[in-house]
């Protein structure tokens, strides 16, 4: 039995099953979701074990011999991911359970558990083309879940996403179509080795298709200049599956960690190191917007959304540097604001539910004020990155791991400024929703309205464990920093990945 | 031959990415489909261009055969573009009977990021 297609076999046999055995059966579909998550996250805690003996292991899809068939290749980065995915699932469809927001509209765990094949699929995947199929599994899945339970404003939104995103995969198509033309292989471990052997004079096309898919992937991960849809698809998105989508901007991040550093590396001779040089003002820009956002931003939703970008531009600086040393950073913080976008989100829809809208403004204290504000606090600490929680430690240790000379003034200052930014921002809104709040006056309820119902330990749950995870990131960053630091040595030492997949004694 | 499928690529993306400006949701379904038929075009053309060859090896050797791998690609690109299409003329209509329009843009009548209604 070869566990490396279970994480994505498993959400793919079980999605048409609630989909269509168990549609009228919430009750049903609820169980099974929640079981085969709770599942896949124990298939890739032994994945995660497996994988951190540090050998690469390969699934070859129906034996066919690579570069020829589809390869699906487990590494500690590939192992990691779908671990961070898995717990990320259990949080949101525990928390989309037990709020009640999966019976808002139908095929939610279906749709869920598609949107959990792709993304699995993208992260284990070592075939490029392969990349954009699952790609397009978990958009589709996506694009079903972004316009859960309907509305006018959700649907514009959801509208809006979809086109975007169809632009986005053409452009993928276009990448695919030029790399194919000039080095004839789409092999992620074939690719490193042709790409490898280009002299620079004759690298025009692989340039072409190594910028293309660049900018594919940035629209994913939200970077500037393609970062426009993130805030007001996440600001429309039900709470839960904007939770969800927090990793759904890290696949774009990985898939430029995996392709831009295997295949296009800033060693390539071909490539010469063009990757970085644009990536690196992209982060910083997409920091600076992230902000801006957040401080101008006048409802909770898109502030939380506005976050998102500015996170992800810290995660991008780290990645552009393309070391080592600041890809572990850049690691470290993928997790951390993956989780900590994820609390973001939930605490977020706690809230809203209670206060009825999501406009900043002071209204009447609703029930459990201290609870929400205590949660909020901790979700924004988290997100602006201030200790206790990992946040700060993964800033830290970006910019610790940022060396060059060249860099270092823009990164300090962008990734400084940018938490400044959110800091503010986020005490804003915090004071806004549950301190001047206190000193509205509570009006009398029309006739036969109920005021919304305390939350129940069940809904608090996934918010506070995402907020407690945080904490154990924190105090466990030795241990995976550790892991990570094996992770990025494992990245960049490429021959490992190439003869595992390729066979050995073929490498290149 | 070159110069009719590369032209071709050329007009259908043109078109496509001028559909798509319009931002009315029926144009840019329009020009999303003509430019997925630009890039089904381009893969298949990525393989190079061989005129009445089968795409397999046959016989004595690789004298004569046009490469297999982007007619495979291809076929799946054209599965999912469908899919797609058929998935975004859905969410536009539900958009539409919702609104009323069919307008893009998110900021033309309601500011969806602020939850005022724009001055503009």
């Amino acid at each position: 039995m070869n566990w490396i297609i279970a994480p994505v076999l498993l959400p793919a046999l079980l999605a048409p099953l609630i989909g269509y055995v168990m549609r009228h059966d919430i009750t049903l579909a609820r169980i099974a979701s929640v079981a085969g998550t709770l599942l896949l996250a124990g298939i890739a805690t032994g994945l995660l074990i497996s994988a951190s003996s540090g050998e690469t292991e390969v699934y070859f899809l129906g034996d066919w011999a690579a570069p020829f068939g589809i390869v699906l290749v487990l590494d500690r980065l590939s192992a990691m991911m779908v671990f961070l995915t898995a717990v990320l699932a259990v949080l949101v469809v525990i928390h989309a359970v037990a709020t009640g927001w999966d019976n808002k509209g139908r095929h939610f765990h279906a749709l869920f558990q598609f949107q959990l094949m792709g993304i699995c699929g993208a992260f284990l995947t070592g075939d490029a083309f392969n990349l954009f199929v699952f790609f397009e599994v978990l958009l589709i899945a996506s694009y079903g879940l972004m316009i859960h339970s309907g509305g006018k404003e959700r649907l514009q939104a959801g509208l809006q996403y979809v086109v975007m995103n169809l632009a986005g995969s053409t452009l993928f198509l276009f990448a695919l179509g030029t790399l194919y033309a000039s080095v004839g292989t789409l092999n992620i471990a074939d690719l490193a080795v042709r790409v490898a052997e280009i002299p620079p004079e004759e690298a025009g096309l692989v340039r072409v298709a190594a910028m293309l898919l660049m900018v594919v992937f940035a629209i994913k991960a939200a970077l500037f200049p393609l970062q426009f849809w993130l805030p007001a698809s996440y600001a429309n998105a039900p709470a839960p599956v904007a939770a969800l989508f927090a990793i759904m901007t890290k696949v774009g991040a990985y898939a430029i960690i995996r392709i831009h550093t295997v295949v296009f590396g800033p060693d390539m001779p071909a490539l010469d190191g063009m990757i970085g040089d644009w990536l690196f003002p992209a982060a910083i820009v997409t920091i600076a917007l992230g902000g801006i956002g957040v401080l101008g931003a006048r409802r909770l939703m898109p502030l939380a959304g506005f976050s998102v970008v500015g996170s992800m531009g810290t995660l991008m600086v780290a990645v552009a540097v393309f070391t080592p040393e600041a890809t572990t950073a850049a690691l470290y913080y993928l997790v951390h604001s993956t989780l900590a976008a994820a609390a973001l989100f939930l605490v977020a829809d706690l809230v809203i539910t209670r206060r009825g809208t999501d406009n900043l403004q002071a209204m009447p204290v609703t029930v459990q004020n201290g609870l929400f504000s205590a949660l909020f606090f901790g979700a924004a600490i988290a997100v602006a990155g201030m200790p206790p929680l990992s946040g700060f430690l993964g800033k830290l240790l970006i910019l610790d791991t940022i060396r060059q000379p060249d860099l270092i003034v823009w990164a300090w200052v962008a990734v400084l400024t940018g938490s400044l930014l959110t800091i503010v921002g986020f005490a804003r809104a915090g004071s806004m929703l549950f301190w001047k709040s206190t000193a509205e006056p509570v009006p009398d309820l029309p006739e036969g309205t109920v005021p919304p119902p305390a939350a129940r330990a069940m809904e608090v749950m996934p918010a506070l464990t995402a907020l407690l995870l945080l904490g154990l990131l924190a105090v466990l960053a030795g241990p995976t920093t550790n892991y990570l630091e094996a992770t990025s040595v494992q990245l960049f030492e490429r021959s490992d990945y190439i003869g595992a997949v390729l066979g050995t004694g073929e490498e290149g | 031959m070159e110069i009719v499928i590369a032209s071709s690529i050329a007009t259908l993306t043109a078109g496509g990415v001028y559909l798509i400006l319009r931002l009315r949701a029926f144009a840019v379904i329009l020009g999303l489909a003509l430019l997925s038929y630009a890039v089904n075009l381009f893969i298949f053309s990525s393989g190079g261009l061989t005129v009445d060859e089968p795409p397999i090896l046959h016989g004595d050797g690789i004298a004569g055969y046009t490469d297999p791998l982007p007619q495979a690609l291809v076929l799946t690109a054209i599965v999912i573009s469908f899919g797609m299409t058929a998935v975004l003329v859905m969410v536009s209509l539900g958009a539409y009977l919702e609104r009323g329009n069919d307008k893009l843009d998110i900021h033309e009548d309601e500011d969806a990021l602020s939850g005022e209604p724009d001055a503009q």
